[in-house]
């Protein structure tokens, strides 16, 4: 049994069995971590460069660390202070880098499409960690995990997605991921943030953040992106949580038990309030330790994939 | 297709096996049982209940091992191994550990069983129950403690073990 795909570029070009497969690798790789020794050595003679063409803390450590829990080399590479700024180009970049023996790369961009395609010019698997306002495929599958871990399973569950949906790599990733996985979806902002014809997607869209609220299992409240927003969609964060952000007295209303799951980083009290994302019902923080070893599970079976004879 | 081993003679092999363990171990007070996944845990799970039955009121900690993240064939085996859970609840530091396995081949998964094992903690010692042992095909300086039957095998052949809890009937045969 292997992944369908040579590379990870986005959960739009995986199956439900790659997305199971991943996720039952990740089981064993979060089994690794609890132990006192949280290493393995399968990667020992893998190299893998992380190239982080934009900012990134969360992601960029835990690829970090999955690869080095696998033995693997590391190398890390940002945009600023690289070669980049005296205009070399990516697949220049991208090539060099691989001239010295490097097995994978790891790649975050600001634009879509980037890791695509660099995909069609390199033969290296590539783990597209971000690129745009696209996709975030680990992001999804950590989601996918931690819901899993708490719910049991992704049929049938009803996941709310609140917020920028119009600029989330990680809204776009987890609607390919939970539609696939045959869970209800909802996306909840206001009209300026939400894709136009996005119920294609096989997703339902609202514009009542309590009622919503109501409905769902799971609410993944997802970051204001103001630094993809070239042109103002609402007046100001204040009105915008107000009447989007989620606190704790709305939670207590609803009477019902609910998951709250946030990708970060958080502005607190503008999406999320921080009486909600530091309660018992937030999995904010188990989301981040599942990222390990999902990523672990990721770079195992990409690296493991043969080539076709 | 031949067959090495009916029901009956593996049942008697498993009870002799229960008993050599008994003669070195006594009463288990440091002793530890690790199951090789995927198929030598259906012999630690008859081995650790016959033990179960000779010493009535002890507890033996049993755990289970997988080796897949510790194989030397990740980047040359064709195909990809999946890997199965591991369920080591204890640690090993200072322990006897008695690891079982079905068939002794190449050694290989011996050694990758090992290498994870030391994860768990540094063991006073490591035993190796096997209940078939292939002697000539050996690829590493490994040898087994405890042998339920020796097998003289030419590579070509294979050698397989079946339980009744996955196969449907409890035998040994040889393809």
């Amino acid at each position: 049994m292997s992944l369908s795909v040579k590379h990870l570029l986005g959960i739009k070009d995986l199956t439900p069995a790659d997305i199971n497969l991943i996720l039952s690798t990740a089981d064993n790789f979060k089994d690794v971590l609890q132990r006192p020794i949280k290493k393995v050595p399968t990667l020992r003679d893998t190299t893998i460069v992380n190239l982080f063409y934009e900012n990134s803390t969360r992601t960029r450590i835990s690829f970090e660390l999955a690869e080095k829990r696998l033995s693997a080399d590391t190398i890390n590479f940002t945009a600023s202070g690289s070669s980049v700024s005296k205009g070399e180009t990516l697949i220049d970049t991208v090539n060099n880098i691989l001239s010295m023996k490097v097995d994978m790369v790891v790649m975050r961009h600001s634009a879509s499409g980037a890791p695509h395609f660099l995909s069609r010019h390199i033969n290296a698997s590539i783990i597209n960690a971000g690129d745009g306002t696209n996709e975030h495929p680990t992001q999804a599958l950590l989601d996918a995990f931690s819901i899993r871990e708490k719910l049991g399973d992704l049929k049938g569950k009803k996941i709310a997605l609140f917020g920028d949906i119009l600029h989330s790599r990680v809204a776009l990733s987890n609607i390919y991921l939970l539609t696939k996985m045959d869970a209800e979806v909802i996306v909840c902002g206001p009209p300026t943030l939400i894709p136009k014809h996005i119920e294609k997607m096989g997703v339902q869209v609202s514009y009542d953040v309590k009622k919503t609220l109501a409905w769902c299992d799971v609410a993944n409240v997802l970051r204001i992106q103001l630094e993809r927003q070239s042109k103002p969609l609402f007046s100001t964060l204040r009105e915008y949580s107000l009447y989007y952000g989620i606190n704790k007295a709305m939670l207590e209303s609803i009477k019902k038990d609910i998951l709250i799951m946030h990708p970060g980083p958080i502005n607190r009290g503008v999406e999320l309030n921080s009486d909600v994302a530091d309660s018992k019902k937030s999995i904010i923080l188990d989301q981040v330790q599942n990222g390990v070893a999902v990523r672990m599970a990721v770079l195992y079976l990409l690296a493991g994939k043969k080539e076709e004879a | 297709m031949k067959s090495l081993f009916t029901s009956q003679q593996l049942q008697i092999t498993i009870e002799r096996l229960a008993q050599q363990l008994l003669e070195n171990h006594l009463d288990f007070s440091e002793t530890v049982i690790i199951g090789m996944q995927p198929r030598g845990v259906y012999l630690s799970n008859r081995i650790h209940s016959k033990l179960k039955e000779l010493l009535p009121g002890i507890h033996i900690p049993y755990g289970k091992l997988d080796i897949t993240f510790y194989r030397d064939d990740f980047n040359t085996s064709p195909e990809l191994h999946i890997a199965q859970e591991t369920d080591i609840s204890f640690s090993l530091e200072n322990k006897k550990v008695i690891l079982i396995d079905d068939v002794l081949y190449t050694g290989r998964t011996i050694r990758a069983g090992l290498e994870a094992l030391l994860d768990f903690g540094r063991p006073e010692m490591v035993e190796l129950l096997v209940l078939i042992n292939r002697r000539f095909s050996r690829e590493l300086p490994i040898q087994p403690d405890y042998v339920g039957m020796m097998v003289d095998a030419v590579d070509a052949q294979k050698v397989k073990v079946l339980w009744k809890e996955k196969d449907k009937k409890d035998e040994v045969i040889m393809l």
